[in-house]
């Protein structure tokens, strides 16, 4: 490994771990005022939806696929629909999995 | 309150692998290809594991091979990693409550080991009703799966290269897209979470083309924003 290799590595992993420990590193010193913990609790569902929206309507990462050629949709929308109907975790990756792998298997 | 017994925290830290097990699949793919890229782009076998084992942030160590790749100097990697991982205090600041009472030895790896993937499974399993004192191992347990998965498939990328079965078009980042929506739309049940999440998909999919995941910050501070004001307005009627 060069020198120049090491100094990225050393860098990126102090940068990461900062960002991940900062708030970690506080414990119970920090108490965050009402209206941030009323905020946090709204960051899962933001940011997982964040996340979720976009590799499945755009799942080439650039161009959008609003129709039915898009298993990545359709699976998700199975997912969806399980999890709403069931609020079972497994049963709706399983079955939006398997939605996913079968409607690809069948758009050839 | 009776003493801990190993078993219940064995089962727990299993139960956290478990259930990233779908994560695990989707995240091969990735592992993989980052391995395979790691030589092309101008880093040596080495230095592409000691990133998986010691960085370990899937999106900045992908970025990180772009910009080497077109000669960018340390400081701007630097400096975009940064900007990639600021969701993560997001995660670490929303996660705290379940982790502050812990000790150091226990915050500093938990931190350390902290994804997109532990986040959403971990901060789904802490909403859980029960009063496990030993949830933490269900969140170590999703580190220490993701962790070696990780690794293993940087390795195989690393090692196999381009000889590889083509694994990237095998549609495995699936499994990673139906685990987020199986643990967010559960959480929709009043108009202040679906309006988080409808103005985060909003932002999300308008700015996707902003560089860094800073799209994904924006659409996240947004479906914060939007939840916070709806849940005041709710209250106020």
């Amino acid at each position: 490994m060069s020198g120049r290799e090491l100094a990225l590595i050393l860098g990126m992993t102090a940068v990461t771990f900062l960002v991940r420990y900062a708030f970690f590193a506080l414990g119970e010193r920090v108490a965050f005022p009402p209206v941030v913990k009323r905020a946090l609790r709204y960051v899962p569902a933001a940011v997982l939806t964040a996340i979720v929206v976009p590799m499945v309507l755009l799942p080439d990462g650039t161009h959008w696929q609003l129709n039915w050629h898009n298993a990545w949709m359709v699976g998700a929308l199975a997912t969806g629909l399980i999890a709403w109907r069931f609020n079972h975790l497994l049963a709706s990756i399983g079955g939006g999995m398997l939605v996913f792998f079968v409607y690809r298997w069948l758009l050839g | 309150m009776t003493a801990p017994s190993h078993p219940r925290r064995r089962a727990e830290a299993w139960a956290g692998a478990r259930d990233s097990l779908p994560m695990l699949l989707g995240a091969a793919p990735f592992g993989l290809i980052f391995g395979t890229l790691a030589a092309p782009s101008g880093l040596s076998p080495a230095a592409a594991l000691a990133m998986s084992l010691f960085v370990f942030a899937g999106s900045s160590q992908f970025i990180a091979l772009t910009l080497l790749a077109s000669g960018t100097g340390l400081a701007v990697i630097l400096l975009t990693t940064f900007v990639v991982n600021l969701r993560h205090a997001l995660y670490s600041a929303t996660l705290l409550p379940h982790v502050a009472g812990l000790r150091q030895r226990w915050r500093i790896p938990l931190a350390f080991w902290l994804t997109d993937e532990t986040f959403a499974v971990v901060q789904h399993r802490y909403l859980r009703e029960d009063v496990s004192p030993f949830k933490h191992w269900y969140y170590l347990g999703s580190c220490l799966s993701m962790y070696g998965n990780w690794f293993l498939w940087t390795l195989a990328g690393v090692m196999l290269g381009r000889s590889l079965p083509r694994l990237e078009h095998m549609g495995l980042e699936f499994a990673m897209a139906a685990t987020f929506t199986g643990i967010v739309v559960p959480m929709l049940r009043n108009r202040p979470m679906l309006g988080a999440a409808l103005g985060a998909a909003a932002v999300a999919l308008a700015a996707h083309a902003l560089p860094y995941k800073l799209g994904l910050m924006l659409a996240a501070l947004t479906g914060v924003v939007i939840g916070v004001v709806l849940e005041e307005i709710h209250e106020r009627a």
